[in-house]
């Protein structure tokens, strides 16, 4: 079995990433100027990268699938941006957000490159500020803190609740200058289908221009992967309805190994599902359990109005389990408390499947004007949604898929395992382990894109300056081309019964029922087979309208489905696999009075799987989890 | 609940387009406008006619991208809501339901519902920015902020550029859009440095790319599913005047 190669450098903890960095291969500024980089995707990772190459020197293009690159789902994220600033003075560092996001990750993610992300957080801040990104502040003029689940500090910045939007303007806008001026060539409405391998590295993409349809070639002497998360597999995820897996998984499937396949957080705070017609989950920002109070009846099948409940009769099961961080338990704790009250016949609503996230307290304690002023637009946006008014009442809640924390492996200077290919932000697995803490999200995707891939990339490239930009019309280029060609003339020619999302759905349900929020072998071994056989099945009967060269919505999907459709196997594999509970991942078989049971002597271990081909099975490579400076522990919240 | 609803088709940017009649029923009034789109959009498939193309996202009212005019107006009947909101409980049942693209020059329409709204990316690459480079900046608390400043520079910064106020203003101009932006970055010590060059080149550019004058007829206000305030536009004037005149 191979040994993957993490490239940790040496030395302590503290002082790995600075001297790493000034020991780094440099590329002069006349020869960056000739080094050609892709970057995949628009969101935080993609658009801080690509404006940032792109003030270094490089030539950048950059691509998404949208209409324009402000758009990416990075847009969404709601509650804030964590930085171990300590503005609050109380107490938090770089060591204590580094050890939060371990402890958070349950002890599987690399301590190296959490160390990293926490020591570049206090810099991303400076960043944003520096762009004009209008933080919340204080009546002094100075940057405002909150707090998020698993940390028992105040450090996360926000700019009310719409702090993603704000941060992707910013980073949007670093970008649009590096467009006007010409160092980024941007391609709106684009959508990477193929990846271009030549001599083992990778030198360029096939693009589908999603306006006309032409598969086009582009070459780049390295090429960027920022194309976030692969939850849109479950069919209804928060995710933006375009999210997919199609760019990470084609490289995958040309040599770049897939990590950690099965950890998918499911966030406790969602709007529950009201009918089959949905067609995506809206997350009610995990900010909101500041100030919310979480319950259900104590009594089962309790159908009386909350407001008709006494409060004897509730339960406030956060905070009768887990008394130290009570509403604010992390995600993964959080949303499995939620699933046993409600399997245990305590939910609530029509379906039984939502708990209730109270404010009536909070208004008391501190007035509607504050609660508004706190959380106005998130309120509004349920009112919006469910027809309720969550001043009045309580809102209804249910967890839902969110966020991936698998993605492409990459060693620590993002490198995947095809050289010259790299993964940023949520596409790739390396800092939150088994489950991500609030608020690390937009955090990690700032920090690859803005402080870490500048530096690291330079290290390839170095290697790269002698060169030549590679003519598009060299065999590896026409032959990717006529991969991505007879794909999408297979999709088009099958004209077979059930529409795309037919079978789209038809995953979702497989994969939420067998491969969510709690797993099992039996089940999983069975979801195998059901996946094949779905896949079997689209491959011969999906129907696919209209033509390849035209704007075709209903192709674009269904070509991100049929790679769902590869995805889900490999998800299942890997939670076969681990053989332990730990963080999102929960295997009913291994735990312990109900919380996750870990097995560090023999799952300490990234597994990253090597594409076979379809249908057949994966090969995993482990790369052994050291470490030096945290300790395992159980990880309590109580 | 049952709709009748005229949609304009169009094949791609050089073929004419025409409205297209169809009817739909067993709609839930839970369901969002979009998913409605869908449940037609599906129908349409297993018949095997391409569905209806339209620009959506993230279906939360924040990515910017669904447009669509509804009974003619930008987002639908709605204050303050994108069509992604839009829920089928603010309908009549049986109702007509007119559904075309947004309409300017500067937008041109691709197919469908779908238009090129890229005239907004070109505005914000001429000007839309602060010149700082990655990692050249100071601690974010060396620059204090008025609270009031800051929470005005957000309200404007809440723009998700859809470019409803667009397709509202009877001259089709974007003056909001850029107001919005040109605001976010006046009201903020930040934008200070560039303030002048800014607002001559974004506003050049918004000539440019062929979007009407601002006769403050307040319809864009008044679609704007984010409520930023036509404040911004005499705003961007004041601005413009100063740079002008200075």
């Amino acid at each position: 079995m191979a040994i993957l190669d993490s490239k940790i450098p040496d030395g302590s903890l503290e002082t790995k990433w600075s001297n790493y960095k000034s020991h780094i291969k440099l590329v002069n500024p006349s020869n960056k100027r000739k080094l050609e980089i892709i970057v995949i995707g628009t969101g935080l990772a993609g658009s801080s990268a690509a404006a940032s190459l792109a003030e270094l020197g490089y030539k950048v293009k950059a691509y998404c699938y949208q209409d324009s690159p402000r758009r990416a789902h990075s847009i969404a994220a709601q509650g804030g941006i964590n930085s171990a600033k300590n503005y609050k003075n109380d107490g938090d560092s770089v060591y204590r957000l580094f050890y939060d996001t371990v402890k958070g990750g349950d002890f599987r993610s690399r301590e190296a490159n959490v160390y990293r992300l926490a020591e570049v957080s206090t810099a991303i801040i400076d960043q944003c500020v520096a762009q004009g990104v209008p933080f919340a502040r204080e009546y002094g003029g100075l940057l405002d803190n909150r707090s998020f689940g698993g940390a028992q500090v105040s450090r996360t910045f926000y700019a009310r609740g719409q702090t993603g939007q704000q941060l992707l303007l910013g980073a949007y806008s670093a970008l649009s200058r590096q467009i006007g001026l010409g160092n980024v060539q941007m391609f709106n409405r684009h959508e990477m289908v193929e990846l271009v391998v030549i001599d083992g590295k990778a030198r360029g993409i096939i693009a589908r221009n999603l306006t006309n349809g032409k598969l086009e070639r582009h070459f780049g002497h390295a090429v960027v992967l920022a194309t976030g998360g692969y939850g849109n597999v479950f069919f209804l995820s928060t995710n933006a309805m375009g999210c997919n897996v199609t760019a990470a998984w084609k490289a995958h499937k040309k040599g770049a190994f897939f990590a950690n396949p099965c950890y998918t957080q499911i966030h406790p705070t969602c709007i529950p599902v009201s009918g089959d017609y949905q067609s995506k989950l809206t997350l009610m920002s995990e900010s909101l359990r500041n100030d919310g109070r979480v319950w259900v009846p104590k009594k089962q099948g309790d159908k009386r109005k909350p407001i008709d409940i006494p409060e004897d009769e509730r339960d406030y099961y956060l905070e009768r389990k887990y008394p130290s961080f009570g509403n604010l338990a992390p995600r993964d704790i959080s949303s499995r408390a939620a699933k046993e009250a409600c399997d245990d016949g305590r939910g609530v609503g029509e379906s039984g499947l939502a708990v209730y996230l109270d404010f009536a307290d909070a208004i008391k304690r501190l007035g509607k004007d504050v609660i508004e002023a706190r959380y106005g637009n998130l309120f509004d946006m349920y009112k919006h949604i469910t027809n309720e008014d969550p001043y009045q009442v309580p809102m209804r809640i249910y967890p839902a898929v969110h966020y991936t924390m698998g993605g492409i492996w990459v060693d620590y200077n993002l490198m995947t395992t095809v050289p010259g290919l790299y993964a940023t932000g949520e596409c790739n697995f390396s800092d939150h382990g088994a489950n991500r803490l609030g608020a690390s999200a937009l955090m990690q995707g700032l920090a690859d894109g803005y402080f870490v891939l500048p530096y690291t990339i330079g290290d390839y490239l170095s290697g790269e300056i002698f060169t030549k930009a590679i003519p598009t019309d060299h065999p590896a280029f026409l032959e990717a081309e006529k991969q991505a060609k007879e794909r999408i003339d297979k999709l088009l020619s099958i004209k077979g019964k059930k529409s795309v999302d037919d079978f789209h759905k038809a995953l979702g349900k497989i994969m939420w029922e067998y491969c969510g929020m709690a797993r099992n072998a039996e089940g999983l071994a069975k979801a195998k087979q059901m996946v094949r056989q779905l896949r079997d099945e689209f491959w011969k009967d999906v129907k696919v309208t209209g033509e390849a060269d035209e704007l075709n919505v209903d192709l674009e999907k269904a070509g991100r489905v049929a790679d769902f459709m590869e995805l889900g196997e490999l998800m299942i594999d890997d939670a076969l696999d681990r053989n332990e509970s730990c963080g999102a991942h929960f295997r009913v078989e291994y735990q312990e009075e109900g919380e996750a049971k870990r097995n560090d002597e023999k799952y300490a271990y990234v597994a990253a799987w090597e594409h076979k081909g379809v249908g057949e099975n994966s090969v995993l490579h482990k790369e052994q989890l050291v470490f030096e400076n945290v300790h395992f522990a159980t990880r309590s919240y109580k | 609940m049952k709709f009748n609803l005229k949609i304009w088709r169009q094949k791609n940017a050089s073929t004419p387009g025409k409205i297209v009649d169809y009817s739909i029923d067993n709609i839930n009034e839970h369901m969002s406008f979009l998913e409605m789109m869908d449940v037609l959009n599906e129908q349409l498939i297993h018949k095997g006619e391409p569905p209806v193309a339209y620009d959506h996202d993230c279906r939360e009212g924040i990515c910017g991208m669904c447009s669509m005019h509804i009974n003619g107006r930008p987002h639908g009947p709605l204050a303050a809501t994108t069509t992604c909101q839009l829920y089928m409980r603010n309908f009549k049942d049986g109702e007509t339901i007119y559904i075309e693209p947004f309409r300017a020059n500067s937008f041109p329409v691709i197919r469908d519902l779908v238009v090129d709204r890229s005239a907004f990316d070109r505005i914000m690459q001429a000007g839309g920015f602060v010149s700082v480079n990655t990692g050249s900046v100071q601690d974010a608390n060396n620059i204090p902020v008025n609270k009031q400043h800051a929470d005005l520079a957000m309200d404007a910064a809440a723009c998700i550029g859809c470019g409803a106020c667009v397709a509202a203003c009877k001259n089709s101009s974007a003056s909001l859009f850029v107001s919005a932006k040109i605001s976010q970055l006046a009201l903020l010590p930040q934008g200070q440095v560039e303030a002048k060059e800014r607002v001559l080149a974004m506003v050049n550019q918004m000539d440019e790319e062929g979007f009407g004058s601002c006769t403050n007829t307040g319809a864009c206000e008044a679609e704007c599913p984010k409520e930023i305030s036509i404040s911004n536009i005499a705003r961007m004037n004041r601005e413009y005047y100063i740079a002008s005149l200075t």
